[in-house]
């Protein structure tokens, strides 16, 4: 799974260091969105079949495809919406009260 | 631009390129922008113009955008498309796609001119309108598309006055009298039919034009959960449609032998909770009628689907 990261603190040095327009590279990361969530996803492997509806209907794009057809959450950016457990054939995900995974 | 053979959640581009964007839970606007970023990946031109997707995707320094992104003009998302690539053709650039992703107020009332001056020209761009129903961004105001019957802060829900007492405009088929080279339909409760479509689109040496019905959790007043349930629910309940416009006709994707109760889907949603019997009767009958004429008219699906979508359209 590819997804950007997020980047170490903004020191500026010099002058030249500070943005002279609100432009920057693609895909620049400063916070993870963790803080967000009232709820979280759990996922169960062994019910889990890897048919990849949770990664195709994630507003967030935080399902990941592992090895041996199942998932795994980005807990840094997973804002707890619920959609993966809803969207669940299998009831592979249940949701947890609370942010922390 | 190079052919794109629809992807599906097996062989869909692993890497996101919307991503770490500040979106309302359960956004459906997000996910359509998400999955369509992904069919047609790096080498994509994205202009967004004022809406959520911008205002949730450039909170600066956190940019979420993994495409080169620009915010456009509210009016100006198909003329700011069409110079980029006009500007990129000119610099020689190959394999590259243009693509705008506007709201619906966006696209069916501020931004309908300069679509409707690409289209004209047949400007080499995909135009993709995520659908909530209402300028969500600015807290809730009715826009063109805002159904029957949806409260929002500008169309209150009193004693005489119960919502919006207006339609929705009929984009799709504003935009196919034009004579555009290609026009969808799609909705993120079916993501792959929406898929197929960003696939199809990128390759049409012209204008396309997609139109994805997207829930609002926010705005609708519903749990965030249930945003890819209510989008399948409206096609479901025939008041969403999925079909398509090439080659001067209009196709059906989807023409369900039997609708599923509409209040089923507009209870679900507190922004019609004050909806009484004779509105929801009042919204099956305009349904009726509007898929009475899209039979009448349009061609049907080759097959055409029961309860179950077809492989072309599954979800």
């Amino acid at each position: 799974m590819s997804r950007p990261k997020v980047q170490p603190p903004f020191a500026p040095k010099h002058l030249a260091d500070f943005p002279t327009g609100t432009c920057d590279v693609a895909a620049h990361l400063v916070e993870t969105l963790a803080s967000w969530r009232t709820a979280t996803p759990r996922v169960d492997v062994n019910q889990c079949t890897g048919c990849l509806r949770c990664y195709l209907v994630c507003p967030e794009g935080t399902v990941s495809k592992i090895e041996n057809n199942r998932v795994s959450i980005d807990y840094d950016f997973c804002k707890g919406c619920g959609i993966c457990s809803h969207e669940c054939k299998f009831d592979a995900i249940t949701m947890i009260d609370g942010g922390t995974a | 631009m190079s052919p794109i053979k629809p992807p599906n959640a097996k062989t869909l581009s692993e890497r996101e390129f919307f991503f770490g964007h500040k979106g309302c839970a359960g956004c459906g606007g997000s996910l359509a922008l998400r999955l369509a970023l992904k069919v047609l990946g790096e080498r994509t031109f994205t202009v967004v113009p004022a809406g959520c997707m911008s205002a949730v995707g450039f909170v600066y320094p956190q940019l979420a955008f993994g495409t080169n992104a620009i915010i456009s003009t509210f009016p100006g998302t198909a003329s700011m498309l069409a110079g980029v690539a006009a500007g990129a053709r000119a610099l020689g650039l190959k394999d590259f796609h243009t693509v705008g992703f506007a709201g619906d107020g966006g696209t069916a009332d501020i931004g309908l001119q300069a679509l409707s001056g690409a289209i004209d020209r047949h400007d080499r761009i995909l135009y993709i309108c995520y659908d909530n129903e209402a300028y969500m961004n600015t807290g809730v105001q009715k826009s063109g598309l805002t159904p029957f019957g949806a409260r929002t802060t500008t169309t209150p829900a009193g004693q005489h006055i119960r919502g919006s007492i207006t339609q929705k405009k009929n984009m799709f088929e504003i935009v196919a009298a034009h004579g555009i080279d290609y026009a969808a339909t799609a909705s993120v409760g079916y993501p792959q039919d929406f898929i197929n479509k960003v696939a199809k689109a990128a390759t049409v040496e012209g204008t396309a034009y997609i139109h994805v019905f997207a829930p609002c959790p926010t705005g609708w007043g519903c749990e965030t959960d249930l945003s890819i349930e209510l989008a399948k629910e409206a096609v479901d309940s025939g008041l969403w449609y999925l079909a398509e416009f090439e080659n001067g006709e209009h196709r059906l994707n989807r023409d369900p032998r039997e609708f599923t109760p509409v209040r089923s889907y507009l209870e679900k949603q507190a922004r019609f909770a004050h909806l009484r019997d004779e509105d929801f009767a009042a919204i099956e009958r305009t349904r009726d009628a509007q898929w009475a004429r899209m039979r009448r008219q349009w061609a049907r699906p080759t097959t055409t689907a029961p309860s179950a979508a077809t492989p072309a359209t599954a979800g």
